[in-house]
């Protein structure tokens, strides 16, 4: 009896049929945002992207094709796993068309691999790395905000071509941080700078000093901190505390209004970094950041401002094709430029690259802020095909 | 037919039924931590020690059944054998390395071994880091039986499962388990009836690895991923919450136990209450140990005793 | 180039005593916990996270400097200690100790991500105070006068503490209640009542060490969880109860930690554990433990 049982239950599982992959096009939209809603990365995409993209939703009216626009949101804890499991059954099981908010290279990849394979469109906002229009391409991604090579294109060239040629790199051991480095690195050589040190920190070092001090030995012109959130935040304090940033400069790579606010302003003043959208811009960036913070309780990162406007080209292709098949949804998106308060002569690359115009910030000084808000000052604006890489011949999309 | 036959015979119905009724890879996600749950109780249940350090077995299994799937073209039950063996013989030198101590100093003494452990997957270059490994193939179970079906993939889960509580079943039923429960109850008499129970616990200590490793291999062909999680201390804590919730010491408390905490994980992970996630496990667990030690299986196994 | 080395060398000796007296303080309030309750308290690095929130928060609602804060903290920590202790451990007191280290695990996931939830991940800074900026220049490096300050303080807490236990009669009870209760319960001596201040006494000193940290790292809701793994790995280092014993080791782990960041910074998270492990395969009782 329990030999037969089993018996079945194999059957029951020979039999099941074949993989069947396909996107829902049922005529419904419904939008899955995915973000860190506790971790470190909570202020930066968490909440925030949820809501920003529910204000997308809301101005565009809160219906597309006719029928109500869904939000889910889940919380990926920063663990790949657990994003990959939620993503799977969003999309196998619930229904989900797109994704939205994603935040952090390891977790926004397994993602990546689950929705790319089954046809979702992903809306990456809170991501960096390069990887996913190069190595991890797929017509189904559109990556947003920003990545690592807008972050070196931006605060490195420039301080290159203001003669700062030495560098010396603090980075966090682990893969954003090694592209980030990789990347500045290419930026630095190709510019007539050198790179004559670097240490690699694990992630979530909580003391700085021994690198600082080990930076102050290499006779360096800058440390580059390659690391995101706490880390910034925390080798910036020990290099102010040792002394460093009276004898070198400080380049922060992946700075967010966030992070920056965290950072005590004498020590952090002065400080030059790349973002891809500030609140204090202009009109239309004021506007849109004080209905966010009314809503949210803080002004936006650039993750958020990005998760909004994305979400509205992508709402607008859909109601421009009447259909929410991902590849005519996606063929749009790249044929119509993104314009809003965000997205500054911007367009769709073909790899699924956002390009736009970058600003190149510094952080203000305490004196000369009016209010806690009022944290960077504007220096240029960078153009988007001057911030991102030129698309690589060699992605080629695999699915 | 005996009653302990026909409640094999619902549960194997059960499992049959049940990806028709749920999700299936939400299914398999609870298999894989009930049977690692399981492996855990084998431990803290029926041999009375505390092994905070099981996310290390549970990883390795991952990462060697991911490793041998991406790299050697292997068929998937061998890259799941690999993993299993992989864990095994960990469990046999961390065991070898923290058996002579007891109670609290077991505990510390397996989690800093997992922690060494974490960093070694942390710094291998094969790992992915802080990515993972990601995109690992499902393949072919014995080279024609195609995984990248849902329900094919559960029915194999489900079967890896059975065969993961046949093993402890058999383990607590058998003379070596009810020496275990001798060492648990009192470990010097024990010893002056001549077992030699340092040995007995090592190799409950290597079954109990030997499962967990299966439960990570098992769970990486199901999500085609292995990553940091499953070796860091936070697993080895959620694996004990989930024994204290179903019920230590009880064949079904850890199956219950996985189930409720995998579901509430997932049900939390994606509704309003998101944030509140590490909140609620915390107070999960402070009141479990207050009053709910037996937990849920345990709690009804005494009320059954007590009204039937 | 040797004498650089050697100057660069020295410098990371100091930096390694500094994160070694954080390492100190940590593990001696575990040890004093462990000594007498014989339980592992989880809850310690939420105590040093909270620690430095509290600083943090009553500087922004009290205005309360840096130097009085260091005084009130501890207690406010200590008073928490004395709640958590009275009515979550000691009515599991008497049952198998693993069950109050689950207890404690589930109140520092609670204190965690309740600071996470009320005030975000990001980590807040907090300014060094006015008395401690800037710093003198030592022949092989700049040392900021806080850092001198966070050793000097730490060292002059630990001694105290390990007077006060090994030397004084307060310190005699304490030892003799974890020896044999009942008999010093039999002498009049109010054991219950020793054994809640001596939590209160172990959590105090990790929000002692919460405000100290609170000016060099940013204070955020994770800094407890970071470095109570490894603080852990040096109380099993140095002989779990040995008061003495976790404040040499928390120094001396703290220095092999600069070294190691110094030749070899990617270990330089392991290689507490590595020594852990061979400590433990050469002498399982650790450096400073009984046998037994």
């Amino acid at each position: 009896m329990k030999k037969m049982l089993l018996a079945s239950l194999v059957a029951a599982g020979l039999s099941s049929g074949a993989a069947v992959a396909a996107p829902a096009i049922d005529g419904k939209v419904k939008i899955g945002v995915i973000g860190d809603m506790g971790g470190v990365y909570a202020d930066i995409c968490g909440p925030g992207c949820v809501t920003a993209t529910e204000m997308a939703i809301e101005d565009f009216g809160g219906k597309a094709l006719g029928k109500p626009i869904e939000v889910v949101s889940a919380d990926s804890q920063l663990k790949p796993d657990v994003a990959s499991s939620i993503v799977r059954k969003w999309v196998e099981n619930e229904g989900v068309d797109t994704l939205g908010g994603l935040v952090a290279s390891s977790v926004t990849g397994a993602i990546a691999s689950v929705a790319s394979q089954n046809k979702n469109i992903m809306l990456i906002s809170g991501s960096a790395s390069n990887g996913f229009t190069t190595k991890q391409c797929s017509p189904y991604i559109a990556h947003w905000t920003y990545n690592v090579a807008a972050l070196a294109n931006g605060t490195v060239k420039t301080l290159v071509s203001e003669g700062k040629k030495k560098w010396f790199f603090i980075t966090a051991d682990y893969n954003f941080g090694h592209a980030l480095e990789g990347v500045s690195t290419k930026v630095i050589e190709s510019n007539g700078g050198e790179v004559v040190g670097g240490v690699r920190a694990p992630l979530s070092t909580t003391d700085f000093s021994s690198y600082v001090l080990q930076a102050q030995s290499s006779g360096a012109d800058v440390v580059a901190l390659a690391n995101a959130g706490n880390d910034t935040v925390n080798a910036l304090n020990a290099a102010a505390e040792f002394g460093l940033t009276e004898m070198m400069d400080i380049a922060g790579l992946l700075v967010f209004t966030q992070n920056a606010q965290a950072m005590d302003p004498d020590v952090a003043a002065g400080m030059k970094l790349t973002t891809g959208f500030y609140w204090d811009m202009d009109d239309q960036t004021r506007e849109w950041s004080k209905r966010f913070k009314e809503r949210h309780g803080g002004i936006p990162s650039m993750a958020h401002a990005g998760a909004y406007s994305a979400t509205m080209h992508y709402l607008a292709a859909v109601e421009a094709t009447g259909t929410d098949d991902p590849d005519k949804v996606m063929s749009w998106m790249k044929s119509n430029k993104p314009n809003d308060f965000f997205s500054r002569n911007a367009y769709l690359r073909a790899d699924g690259r956002m390009v736009h115009d970058m600003l190149l910030v510094k952080i203000k000084d305490k004196a000369s802020r009016k209010s806690g808000d009022d944290i960077y000052e504007i220096l240029n604006t960078i153009p988007g095909d001057t911030a991102f890489n030129p698309m690589l011949p060699e992605c080629e999309f695999k699915y | 037919m005996s009653k302990v036959n026909r409640n094999l015979i619902i549960a194997i119905a059960l499992l049959a039924i049940a990806p028709f009724v749920l999700y299936p890879v939400f299914l398999a996600k609870v298999l894989c931590f009930a049977l690692f749950a399981l492996a855990f109780n084998l431990l803290l249940g029926y041999a009375g020690i505390l092994s905070f350090g099981h996310a290390a077995f549970l990883g390795t299994g991952g990462y060697i059944t991911g490793w041998a799937m991406l790299n050697t073209g292997m068929s998937t039950e061998l890259a799941i054998l690999l993993g299993t063996a992989a864990g095994a013989a960990l469990g046999a030198i961390y065991g070898k390395l923290a058996i002579k101590r007891e109670g609290i100093y077991f505990a510390m003494i397996t989690l800093a071994l997992a922690q060494l452990t974490f960093f070694l997957y942390l710094q291998a270059p094969f790992t992915g880091g802080e990515n993972g490994m990601q995109g690992i193939p499902r393949g072919e179970l014995f080279g024609f039986i195609d995984l990248t079906n849902n329900l094919t993939m559960y029915y194999v889960v489900a079967l890896i499962f059975l065969f993961g509580y046949a093993v402890v079943s058999r383990a607590i039923h058998s003379p070596f388990g009810q020496v275990l429960k001798a060492i648990r109850e009192n470990e010097p008499r024990a010893i002056s009836l001549g077992y030699d129970v340092n040995k007995y616990k090592w190799v409950a200590f290597v079954i109990s690895a030997a499962l967990s490793a299966l439960a990570g291999s098992t769970k990486t062909i199901v999500f085609q991923l292995a990553s940091l999680t499953d070796v860091h201390w936070h697993m080895s804590g959620e694996v004990i919450l989930m024994t204290l919730v179903g019920g230590v010491g009880t064949l079904m408390g850890p199956i219950v136990g996985a189930s409720l905490i995998v579901t509430m994980q997932n049900y939390l992970s994606t509704g309003e209450m998101g944030n509140y996630i590490h909140i609620i496990m915390g107070f999960v667990f402070v009141i479990c140990v207050l009053s709910f030690r037996n937990g849920i299986v345990g709690q009804w196994n005494k009320f059954k005793a007590k009204n039937f | 180039m040797f004498d650089i080395n050697l100057f660069a060398l020295s410098g990371q000796l100091l930096i390694g005593l500094i994160n070694g007296s954080f390492y100190a303080l940590l593990s001696l309030g575990l040890a004093i916990i462990f000594g007498l309750l014989r339980i592992i308290n989880f809850a310690q690095g939420a105590m040093y996270m909270l620690g430095a929130f509290c600083a943090l928060l009553f500087l922004k609602w009290f205005g309360m400097s840096y130097w009085v804060a260091l005084f009130v903290v501890p207690f406010v920590v200590a008073v928490l200690g004395i709640l958590i202790e009275r009515f979550l451990i000691r009515p599991i007191a008497n049952l198998d100790h693993l069950y109050s280290l689950l207890l404690t695990f589930g109140i520092a996931l609670i204190l965690q991500g309740s600071f996470t939830h009320l005030f975000g991940s990001s980590g807040l800074p907090y300014s060094t105070p006015a008395e401690l900026k800037g710093g003198m220049k030592l022949p092989f490096m700049y040392l900021p006068n806080y850092r001198a300050w966070i050793i000097a303080s730490s060292v002059v807490i630990c001694g105290l503490t390990w007077y006060m236990i090994e030397k004084t009669k307060l310190g005699a009870y304490l030892r003799a209640g974890t020896e044999n209760p009942q008999l010093l319960q039999a002498f009049g001596i109010n054991v219950p009542l020793i054994i809640t201040l001596t939590f209160a006494f172990g959590v105090g000193l990790a929000g002692f060490a919460g405000v100290l940290a609170a000016p060099v790292y940013s204070v955020a809701p994770d800094m407890g969880s970071n470095i109570l793994i490894v603080v852990f790995a040096i109380v099993v280092i140095g002989g779990m109860g040995s008061i003495g014993g976790a404040i040499i080791t928390g120094l001396l782990m703290g220095i092999i930690e600069g070294l190691t960041k110094y030749f070899y910074p990617e270990a330089s998270a392991t290689v507490i554990f590595l020594v852990m492990m061979l400590v433990l395969i050469v002498k399982p009782a650790g450096l400073f433990g009984k046998e037994g």
